[in-house]
């Protein structure tokens, strides 16, 4: 009984063992081998996981990735249990994560312990993906008219003019030539008989120069309406800014609000021109755009990736090292929207409180490569839009009472904002 | 002789014209600048005695220390002992009621909604475009984020994200985390908290403090618009 117990035991600590060494078997023999992985799943996998802080061939919070097997002499374990849990490997002192930790500026990596050793083993694939050649994108070509369209147009009429007036100076030294000859061979030139000069012609006709002076009269009154009228109208004025910013690709394509840029046109009077830090929120990622967009760019003359290092430059931003350097220098914009000092115009009353969309004054700014003034923010045009815009009451206990009043006096269901007021001239002149 | 002077004036009059392109990279004229033009420093404006400090432009950094009405100095560091303080030990001082939750959520679409997504999952317009990567959701698990966490981070960003404190007033970034936190529950797959009724909790001194910073800031709004009056 008692040997037929230990066999017993003895056969159940066999399977017990067999048991175990099979449910541990996978992490005996399964490994981590950037070779058996797959890049393409890898790429997916990092882009979720570990593209918030690494870049492939640059660095980001954390240190590129490119080669980084290599780097670590293909230790796949090491590098797999760096990747679950980086700072216990740390903690237990592990040589080689201290000083990576430190040669990183001890920054703290997330751990990943959901990672199975094939994600790891397909991010660490995808690290060994070689940098793509970059797009060449026929800048040569465009380049060479100077860089833009417009540049390239005046180069060529300027080149025009030249060769014309050299032909006109050939002319007048072959006909001199000439002359020169027929003079000294004795040969009469053929002269034309003087007749009546035309612009005696033409003062002797009295209704000729009447109608003549009416026109011009009215063509002076015309232009000079016109340019009297425009006096402090700046309407399509686009000044070249320091840093070319592109709102189209900035709002239109990457549909990002106006308000999160210019945030303060929601609280305060102005909708001020977005501190460099605002731009740094993404920037601090984005230092390259993509090839298409920089395509797109060659076609507006600019070098979107040149402008991103002049707001590098501007913020003292190191690319190298990811930091600040300290040295900054102000990007002097220049202000398009101007109202004069004897109108007063609140942002925060027209976007918060009335809710009216940007583009109802500042125009399609969505589809502005360069920004330019759309409305011509004149008296009548102001008014306009008070005659034609209801009061937004909804959701604002604010004016109930003097809505309900105003609208009895009115016979009206909803206020225009110039029936609120909006049309005396103390509103905005005071 | 005579030809050629025709010539040349047919010339000029040409040049004169082609060169009458419109002129859209400079100002109009203005008609009695001194009506124009305010008295006091104009935003933005550019003035010889800031020249010294800021090379001219009256926009300046406030003098170190200050604090900004509607703002209570925040005191906790920006580093990972704090993180992990403000994860652990800081609270949202607003009440939980629909009012904030509605600001919070239209802040959240205008200033996260970019990269973290409408939902919270990290699937923003700006990730799915490729522009910015590695986006997490709010339910990861390994960021494990609280609300004290998430004010800490929107105030002093961590990693890739920057600082979203001069975007927002301390009481919005309050609005804003009530409403990512329920994002998370939400992904998490919770039901969705109740909100509580206004005036239901007596407010805390802090909000109190922030309310009176912005009724104060109401003032110098109107402060400001009567210094226009010259």
């Amino acid at each position: 009984m008692i040997q037929v117990k230990r066999r017993n035991s003895f056969y159940r600590i066999i399977t017990l063992c067999a048991a175990f060494l099979l449910t541990f078997s996978t992490s005996i023999f399964a490994q981590v081998d950037a070779a058996a992985g797959d890049a393409a799943a890898g790429e997916a996998l990092f882009k979720a996981n570990c593209a918030a802080c690494h870049k492939l061939y640059k660095p980001a919070t954390g240190p590129a990735l490119y080669g980084v097997v290599e780097k670590y002499d293909e230790d796949y374990e090491w590098l797999a249990k760096w990747i679950r849990n980086s700072q216990e490997l740390i903690a237990a002192g592990d040589s080689r994560a201290v000083a990576t930790w430190e040669e990183n500026g001890k920054k703290i990596m997330n751990s990943f312990e959901g990672l199975s050793d094939a994600d790891i083993s397909n991010i660490l694939a995808y690290t060994q993906t070689e940098k793509p050649e970059p797009v060449v994108v026929d800048a040569a070509q465009d380049g060479q008219g100077g860089g833009g369209a417009g540049v390239s147009n005046n180069v060529i009429l300027g080149i025009l003019a030249v060769v014309f007036l050299l032909l006109v100076a050939i002319l007048f030294l072959v006909n001199n030539t000439l002359k020169r000859f027929a003079q000294a061979q004795n040969i009469e030139l053929h002269q034309e008989p003087k007749g009546r000069p035309i612009w005696k012609a033409f003062v002797e006709n009295q209704f000729l120069v009447l109608v003549t002076v009416i026109l011009l009269m009215l063509g002076g009154a015309y232009f000079a309406y016109g340019a009297m009228m425009s006096v402090d109208v700046n309407q399509g004025y686009a000044p070249i800014q320091p840093i070319h910013y592109s709102h189209r690709i900035h709002a239109g394509s990457n549909e990002i609000e106006c308000k999160y840029c210019h945030s303060s046109a929601r609280v305060s009077k102005h909708s001020g021109i977005p501190s460099l830090n605002i731009c740094m929120n993404c920037h601090k990622s984005i230092a390259e755009v993509a090839p298409e967009v920089q395509a797109e760019g060659v076609e507006y003359g600019v070098d979107y990736n040149k402008e991103i290092q002049k707001l590098y430059a501007a913020v003292g931003w190191d690319e190298a090292t990811q930091s600040y350097t300290g040295e900054t220098s102000p990007v002097e914009w220049v202000r398009i929207h101007n109202l004069p000092d004897f109108a007063y115009f609140n942002h925060s009353q027209h976007v918060s409180v009335a809710e009216i969309e940007c583009q109802k004054c500042h125009g399609p700014v969505e589809e502005m490569e360069i920004m330019y003034q759309h409305a011509p923010l004149t008296m009548g045009w102001c008014i306009n839009c008070h005659r034609e815009t209801n009061v937004k009451i909804q959701g604002n206990p604010y004016y109930e009472k003097i809505h309900a009043e105003l609208s009895k006096k009115y016979g009206v269901e909803q206020l225009t904002a110039a029936q609120m007021g909006g049309l005396e001239c103390g509103k905005c002149h005071y | 002789m005579k030809n050629s002077l025709k010539i040349t004036a047919i010339l000029t009059v040409l040049l004169a014209i082609v060169s009458c392109q419109s002129n859209e990279r400079k100002p109009g004229y203005q008609y009695m600048p001194n009506m124009y033009e305010s008295v006091p420093y104009d935003t933005y404006g550019e003035y010889e005695i800031f020249e010294p400090v800021t090379g001219g432009s009256e926009a300046m950094k406030p003098a170190e220390g200050s604090v900004m009405r509607g703002w209570l100095p925040y005191e906790i560091d920006d580093n990972r002992e704090g993180y992990d303080f403000a994860k652990a030990n800081l609270t949202n001082p607003i009440p939980y009621t629909e009012e904030n939750f509605e600001k919070g959520k239209a802040l959240y679409d205008i200033y996260c909604a970019i990269c973290h997504g409408s939902k919270g999952n990290g699937q923003g317009t700006l990730v799915e475009r490729e522009k910015i990567l590695g986006v997490p959701a709010y339910n990861d698990a390994g960021r494990a984020i609280t609300a004290g966490s998430v004010y800490h981070v929107m105030y002093y960003g961590i990693n890739s994200m920057g600082s979203y404190a001069s975007q927002m007033s301390e009481k919005e970034l309050w609005q804003v985390d009530h409403y990512v936190m329920s994002l998370k529950a939400k992904l998490d797959g919770e039901e969705p908290a109740a909100f509580v009724e206004e005036v239901q909790v007596a407010e805390t001194a802090a909000m109190q403090d922030m309310d009176a910073g912005e009724a104060q800031e109401g003032i110098d709004h109107q402060e400001e618009a009567h210094s226009t009056d010259h």
